[in-house]
């Protein structure tokens, strides 16, 4: 069975594959390379590969898209980003995003699927809580949901007036909260908007730390216990030391998530929020292309966001190395 | 992949009865703090739910009055209402369309170069390899400017078929990344033996190696199923045309459009309608999906 998303699978090559001689090129052979390999190759060229490419040429152009004139800018586009007050807005916002979400989401799943996998009483061998399937199926249901429904639903939980937030606590007493705009104040709209990503996408990575807790050897577990390790020490000296390399590939994952956030701002806030409070780079992006038709700008803005993305990852691997990982590298 | 050999739960018999006779007090409160949380977290979880689900049979007069109100009786319209009037059919036919047809398309075009990187070497082979997990990280947001332009000029710009392929070409790096681990973990004896009993390479794929690789195929379709139908950015840049939306545009649509002149009752029911398929399909192949990811459940 393959294993699902982050965790990376072992790549030791076909000991005994076939090789490919000349004087065993049949028709079979050939025909089966050429649909094989060439049909999803040419797709994924065409429409995955070539856009990437062009973009990137694309941003040195001030193109409108309206007709085949695309005038060469040098980087003049990319100077506009970097004075143009709504965009760098967007930027803050995206970089607090990426920076909070992935640590927020992993610690907050780490501990989850610890106490999943870990945390039932016992006197003898470490071992989960009662109905530890029953919360790792639970907690990955806010996950399959279309992101949009989700954004639509938690708009609706955090309506002002009707809404089950401000429900649930003026029924307990918080009365200064019987119409508060949670999406609509400056100070409330991004960290409300955080909860949701969070909430929308932990349940995924509490079934791959579940999983990769699962694989340790127990000899590990039991060994701690012997030597008379709680179960926070075993958590945090033990279980996220062992799975340094899911963590390394979740946060890479998590942070390429925080940096997108199209539609989860879309649901929440449309406009980009109070004051430009929500407003990230893929939203403005897309209004910059497809509303205002300066595609080159908007090539120029995906350009930077790739960038973030590679400085990101980069730095990810860059603190991983420095806190004494770095050894389980060739596993990629 | 490893089976259940680690799974910290499997105690001697022994073992389980020298804990029924005396587990110590910091262990019962390790482990009632532990379900106490869990229990809070699953609180958060389910909550939205209900009260979406229950605020779908509320007239929108009744959600405007208090988020706490039952409905007075279930007000089905809600879900005929949204169905017909806010084209949620229309978006589901559509949706089902363009899933099924990337689902298919993904699923044939990704086992097919899986298989092909993973079991045959040739010069490039690593290249293209790297090539397709790189689609894995690049944000779409960057190709998707010019991928409206490449979509204008084949002519497939707001069709169902020019929506479903380019599903599947940007579902094409996770399906790639996954299968190839596991066709390389097939025994290569199996290959070996067909070629003797004169099988083409054709064959041996479609009648030796599909059949073994039905499991891979399964969890894949599922997880692709999930995201595909979950697509938002490449339908609200590349679909424009509003009797050819999908489920994901047509709820933002209907939720960005109407503002407070809403009919509330039917978005909480377009809302339940987006989400039932895909908890009908995860709850059904959860078992599946688990056995996948969950290396040896615990029961």
């Amino acid at each position: 069975m393959t294993t699902l998303a982050p965790t990376a699978p072992t790549t030791g090559g076909p000991t005994r594959a076939a090789r490919w001689r000349r004087k065993n090129l049949t028709v079979d052979k050939v025909s089966f390379a050429a649909v094989f390999l060439g049909v999803p190759l040419a797709v994924y060229l065409v429409l995955v590969v070539s856009p990437f490419l062009q973009a990137v040429g694309y941003s040195l152009t001030s193109w409108s898209g309206f007709d085949d004139s695309t005038p060469f800018v040098g980087l003049r586009n990319y100077v506009t980003a970097f004075n143009d007050d709504v965009f760098m807005t967007a930027v803050r916002n995206s970089v607090t995003l990426v920076v909070v979400l992935p640590i927020v989401i992993i610690a907050v799943a780490v501990a989850l699927a610890s106490l999943v996998t870990i945390g039932g009483a016992s006197n003898g061998p470490v071992r989960g809580v009662k109905g530890a399937e029953f919360y790792r199926v639970l907690l990955f249901f806010p996950y399959i949901i279309p992101a949009i429904a989700v954004g639509i639903m938690w708009g609706q939980i955090y309506d002002p007036s009707n809404g089950l937030l401000n429900g649930v606590l003026t029924a307990v007493g918080l009365n200064d909260f019987d119409s508060y705009p949670w999406l609509g104040d400056a100070r409330t709209a991004m960290p409300a908007t955080m909860f949701v990503m969070i909430w929308a996408s932990v349940g995924f990575y509490v079934v791959i730390f579940v999983a990769a807790i699962k694989a340790l050897p127990a000899e590990v577990f039991e060994a701690a216990r012997l030597d008379g390790a709680g179960r926070f020490r075993i958590a945090t000296r033990i279980t996220v030391p062992m799975m340094r390399a899911n963590i390394r590939t979740s946060l890479i994952y998590t942070g390429i998530f925080a940096l997108d956030a199209f539609v989860f701002m879309s649901a929440l806030n449309a406009g980009g929020g109070p004051q430009n409070s929500t407003l990230v780079i893929s939203q403005e992006l897309f209004k910059t292309a497809f509303t205002k038709g300066q595609f080159g700008y908007a090539c120029a803005m995906g350009v930077m966001l790739a960038a973030i993305t590679l400085l990101f990852a980069g730095a990810v691997f860059l603190v991983d190395r420095l806190t004494g990982g770095g050894d389980d590298l060739q596993e990629e | 992949m490893a089976i259940d050999t680690a799974a910290p739960a499997a105690p001697t018999v022994r073992a389980a009865t020298a804990r029924r006779r005396s587990v110590p007090t910091g262990e019962r409160i390790t482990g009632g703090v532990s379900q106490a949380v869990l229990i809070a977290c699953a609180v958060v979880v389910v909550l939205p739910f209900l009260w979406t689900i229950m605020s779908s049979f509320k007239t929108s007069r009744q959600v405007l009055q208090s988020p706490f109100t039952l409905p007075d009786t279930l007000h089905f319209e809600n879900y005929a209402n949204a169905w017909t009037q806010a084209g949620i059919g229309t978006f589901f036919v559509n949706t089902l369309l363009v899933v099924g047809g990337a689902l298919v398309l993904t699923m044939v075009m990704g086992s097919m170069c899986a298989y092909f990187l993973a079991r045959f070497r040739f010069i490039g082979n690593k290249a293209i390899y790297l090539l397709m997990v790189a689609g894995l990280t690049f944000p779409i947001f960057l190709a998707i400017v010019p991928l409206f332009f490449i979509l204008k000029g084949l002519g497939l710009l707001g069709t169902l078929p020019g929506l479903a392929i380019t599903y599947s070409a940007f579902a094409l790096p996770f399906t790639v990344f996954f299968m190839v681990p596991f066709f390389r973990a097939l025994p290569s004896s199996v290959t070996e033996a067909a070629a003797i009993d004169g099988a083409g390479e054709w064959r041996t794929f479609f009648q030796v190696m599909v059949p073994m690789a039905r499991p891979a195929i399964a969890t894949l379709s599922i997880l692709n199923f999930v995201g595909l139908w979950n697509q938002f950015l490449l339908p609200v840049a590349l679909n424009p045309d509003q009797r050819k939306y999908v489920l994901t545009q047509g709820m933002a649509a209907f939720a960005g459009t109407a503002g407070y002149s809403i009919d509330f009752g039917a978005l909480f029911a377009a809302v339940v309608m987006t989400i039932v398929p895909v908890l009908i399909v995860y709850l059904v192949f959860q078992r599946a999906l688990s056995g996948s990811v969950v290396i040896g459940a615990d029961k």
